[in-house]
């Protein structure tokens, strides 16, 4: 080491030349993510009459790999809400902070007013759809479970293309085809959730989850799930499937090395 | 066995105009499509003091659907701090997340008009100014088919339909969406009159086309409500609900009647 410290850690130019300071410059096109890499399942959530479900399991999957096994993918914002994140791993532990930061933002001001499910949703909607218009998208479908203005149950999904809707049950990834039939059974109209308890809508949650553990390879026994209502939100992060039963497995032909 | 390039063995291939691209090279470019096609239809039709604009509620992905209320059509510069209400209409189908965003474009410039000018703007300004936010995105265009209406300046029902980068034109009718195709053609022949001919007045070209009219209201309702319960069984992304907003004179009234949920 010499006394001029903007010269440590760099090659004498003695030995390997004068060091090129243009591989420093960016070239080319700048790469943004094309695709997810550590991804999170379905999610599912189901309005009752005077809150909302939400589930997600406890993996994360590089590919078909089943990486880590206990990453928690429903995250609550205000006591009040709850986010449930598919998709990119990495994206929802970037969404997690923004919130956070929001959080910490919106309790300086002293209006005494706090972010609703609704504010909430509009709020990541607006990023999911700026992030897509930059071609520099956030690889996530986020459900966002709480209660409005009116303390009324809402539910709304977002998507990594900005693309917003609203339903009495919705499920995410491999949820929409194999859960959302199954849940709206339970509530197929906006009108009828008044008449659902809490523990139809927990039953028929959990339920969905095994379903899913069946039949989604990338899916985990392990889950979490949250009851969202105005006392607050019940919160539980190490659920684990129960009374499975695999008899059905034994009438599925087709697949594998089975021949006959 | 599958044909190896089949569209059934390259992945699902759902209804809409683009087959799965295939190359030549089994060499695949995954890259990121900010566009989707939620599905849905749209339609408008005016008559003499009234315009009438209505959607289904039906919100797709692929084979899937989203929910079975996600409305179209939205009133536009309605505002409940001042009380005021709104006297345009507009539908957007196409990409949801798009038409969300021009729609609140839209209805913020219509409300900031108000403020600044002391006056509600006229539909034809209105229609000016949407056809000029659709360009300004023409190298990213709003992936939408928007339709604006209301009452001109005379009090006359006004219909503009716009495609996705501005182009616009004021019409008595106009469908737009997924079912587009199998609605317009009903349009034509039973608002414009299109094809119709009165009986014995004359043979070859002296016979005489039946001249348009305006409708009534009543007609015009049902002529909206028989458009999308045929578009139901002939398209799978129609359907669930019909939403019709109807403005007149006296502001704008709200329709919804349940359509198929299959």
């Amino acid at each position: 080491m010499n006394h001029l410290p903007q010269a440590w850690g760099r090659p004498r130019n003695a030995i390997l030349g004068a060091y090129n300071p243009s591989i420093l410059q960016p070239s080319g096109p700048k790469a943004h993510t094309t695709s997810p890499i550590v991804t999170g399942t379905s999610v599912l959530a189901v309005k009752f009459k005077d809150g909302v479900v939400i589930a997600a399991d406890n993996l994360a999957s590089y590919g078909s790999l089943a990486r880590f096994t206990d990453v928690k993918r429903l995250r609550t914002f205000n006591r009040r809400t709850v986010v449930g994140f598919g998709g990119d791993v990495s994206d929802m532990q970037y969404l997690d902070r923004l919130l956070l930061s929001l959080d910490i933002e919106e309790n300086y001001g002293s209006s005494g007013h706090d972010l609703n499910a609704l504010n909430l949703h509009t709020y990541l909607a607006k990023v999911m759809y700026k992030r897509r218009s930059d071609i520099n998208p956030l690889w996530n479908q986020l459900l966002v479970a709480g209660l409005d203005g009116l303390d009324q149950p809402f539910l709304s999904s977002v998507d990594l293309l900005g693309t917003t809707f609203s339903s009495p049950t919705l499920a995410t990834g491999f949820g929409a085809h194999l859960a959302q039939p199954l849940l709206r059974k339970v509530v197929d109209d906006e009108a009828k959730v008044g008449s659902v308890t809490r523990e139809q809508a927990t039953n028929a949650v959990r339920e969905c989850m095994k379903v899913l553990f069946y039949r989604d390879a990338r899916s985990l026994d392990k889950y979490s799930i949250a009851v969202i209502t105005k006392d607050g939100v019940e919160l539980k992060e190490d659920e684990e499937l129960e009374n499975q039963s695999w008899a059905f497995a034994e009438m599925i032909k087709g697949y594998g090395t089975q021949t006959v | 066995m599958l044909n190896a390039n089949s569209p059934l063995a390259s992945g699902p291939s759902y209804s809409f105009a683009t087959p799965p691209n295939q190359t030549s090279t089994n060499i695949k470019q995954h890259s990121f499509n900010p566009y989707t096609d939620n599905g849905g239809s749209t339609l408008g039709i005016t008559g003499d003091d009234f315009a009438i604009l209505a959607g289904d509620t039906r919100s797709t992905s692929g084979y899937n659907i989203n929910t079975r209320y996600a409305p179209k059509v939205f009133k536009i510069g309605e505002d409940d701090g001042t009380g005021e209400s709104a006297h345009i209409v507009l539908s957007v189908v196409g990409f949801a997340a798009d038409g969300n965003a021009l729609k609140e474009r839209l209805n913020a410039i219509v409300k900031m008009y108000r403020y600044q000018h002391g006056k509600p703007m006229s539909v034809k300004a209105c229609a000016q100014r949407l056809s000029t936010i659709l360009y300004g995105k023409r190298f990213f265009p709003y992936y939408v088919h928007a339709i604006l209406g209301g009452l001109d300046e005379e009090g006359k029902g006004a219909l503009y339909s716009y495609d996705p980068v501005g182009s616009y034109e004021r019409e008595q009718c106009r469908a737009a969406g997924a079912a587009a195709s199998l609605i317009m053609p009903f349009l034509d022949n039973q608002v414009n009159f299109k094809n119709q001919y009165i009986p014995g007045s004359g043979e070859g070209h002296a016979l005489e086309a039946r001249k348009a009219t305006p409708l009534p209201r009543a007609e015009v309702e049902q002529l909206v409500r028989d458009a999308f319960t045929s578009a139901v069984e002939r398209h799978i992304e129609v359907g669930d609900g019909l939403q019709m907003l109807v403005v007149t004179k006296n502001g704008i009234e709200e329709i919804y009647d349940p359509l198929k949920k299959d």
